[in-house]
């Protein structure tokens, strides 16, 4: 019976030697923290965010103990960067999107579109706290409700709940703008 | 019937939005190569990086090197799979692994060109022996005493590392060489002359020995 196995661990390798060289968590991982820093902070913040995120992610990497949740961790320090650089800047007007990284050249998506996504994050930016989080989360960052769950610190119903409503929010917002 | 069309034209609504979201803010690669080069500079400048690597071409393919703050820890042939070296070194060392240049890796790097050009017979960089150990770690400081142009045999590796009898270990741990080229493992040929096995392939070891002359 399973029961009576002696309670012995020593199969299992510290967690250190089962992550991968960091090297590849910049190259999997690496756009998305940006991308999604662009949408919290807005593109001529997002540099600064994404540094602070990934220097802060390589220190304490050897304290991630799931390498299969390493996105989600990422984005979670992300989104306290995020929420820090907000605090700095306590009172200064949200930036609006800045072609250095919403317009560059080279990008896959069509001009009009990629337009499109620069105002809307800046929309975005005048949700409520938890959904602009949350929106961020699923749409800059491609977690699941699950994964924004965990890294909001809420529940999974409490994370579906804040996108959905985010984005209903959002869709006025931007009929608003329309209208106008 | 107008419910359902107001339902469908605000699912499109939706993912109209959802896509512009998505669309959003991928930065262009010119710009993420700027970016990642920054990460990786302030990295290094806190001392972050264990592991920095680089590639580097030769006349035998593209090498991958890697450095610790100690020395050069890790050369990588063209034969082998660069993944499963970076997967070693994270494993082995630390999985604070980056690509990022380095003062060591960059001496390695010129005093590697100037050996495939034919002006450089010996390297002067500090290596950092830890991938190997014991027996093997004697083997290989023994070939590193081997001069260039001139070769060895497994068996006088094995004697000069403190085990006359063990020329097939001495073959083993040269197999394993963690820093081939620098340290000169394709020096060592089977007793009677014959090229014998090579990481790198035999043809690597014969071009490399072509190349100091050693073999007429």
């Amino acid at each position: 019976m399973a029961r009576d196995r002696p309670a012995s661990r020593t199969g299992e390798e510290p967690a250190a030697t089962r992550l991968p060289p960091f090297e590849r968590v910049v190259e999997r991982h690496g756009p998305t923290v940006l991308r999604f820093c662009a949408a919290r902070v807005g593109a001529d913040r997002a540099e600064d965010c994404f540094q602070e995120t990934m220097l802060s992610a390589l220190r304490a990497y050897d304290t991630l103990r799931d390498a299969g949740a390493t996105r989600s961790w990422l984005l979670s320090i992300a989104a306290r960067k995020a929420i820090d650089a907000h605090r700095a800047r306590a009172g200064a007007p949200e930036p609006v999107g800045d072609p250095a990284i919403l317009d560059a050249p080279s990008h896959d998506a069509a001009p009009d579109r990629r337009l499109a996504g620069a105002a809307l994050w800046a929309s975005v930016r005048e949700l409520p706290a938890k959904q602009r989080e949350a929106v961020a989360l699923r749409f800059a960052g491609e977690l699941t409700h699950r994964e924004i769950a965990e890294a909001m610190q809420i529940s999974e119903a409490a994370a579906r709940r804040n996108v959905f409503e985010g984005v209903s929010r959002l869709r006025a917002l931007v009929a608003e703008d329309d209208a106008r | 019937m107008t419910d359902k069309r107001e339902e469908r034209d605000r699912e499109h609504d939706l993912e109209q939005l959802t896509a512009s979201l998505r669309g959003a803010a991928d930065p262009a690669p010119a710009e993420w190569e700027r970016i990642r080069h920054e990460l990786t500079t302030r990295a290094t400048a806190q001392g972050l990086v264990d592991v920095a690597f680089e590639r580097h071409d030769s006349p035998l393919g593209p090498l991958l090197i890697a450095a610790t703050t100690d020395g050069l820890v890790r050369l990588g042939l063209p034969s082998e799979d660069e993944d499963e070296i970076l997967d070693e070194l994270a494993r082995r060392i630390s999985a604070r692994v980056l690509l990022t240049p380095r003062e060591s890796l960059t001496r390695a790097r010129r005093q590697l060109d100037e050996y495939f050009d034919g002006g450089r017979r010996e390297f002067d960089v500090a290596l950092d022996w830890r991938l190997t150990t014991g027996f093997r770690r004697e083997v290989l400081r023994a070939t590193a005493q081997i001069p260039y142009g001139r070769t060895a045999s497994y068996a006088q590796v094995a004697t000069r590392a403190g085990r006359p009898k063990a020329a097939r270990a001495a073959g083993t741990a040269l197999a394993t060489n963690p820093l081939p080229i620098l340290v000169p493992c394709h020096r060592v040929l089977r007793t009677g002359g014959a090229l014998g096995d090579y990481r790198g392939g035999t043809q690597a070891k014969a071009r490399l020995l072509s190349l100091e002359g050693g073999t007429g």
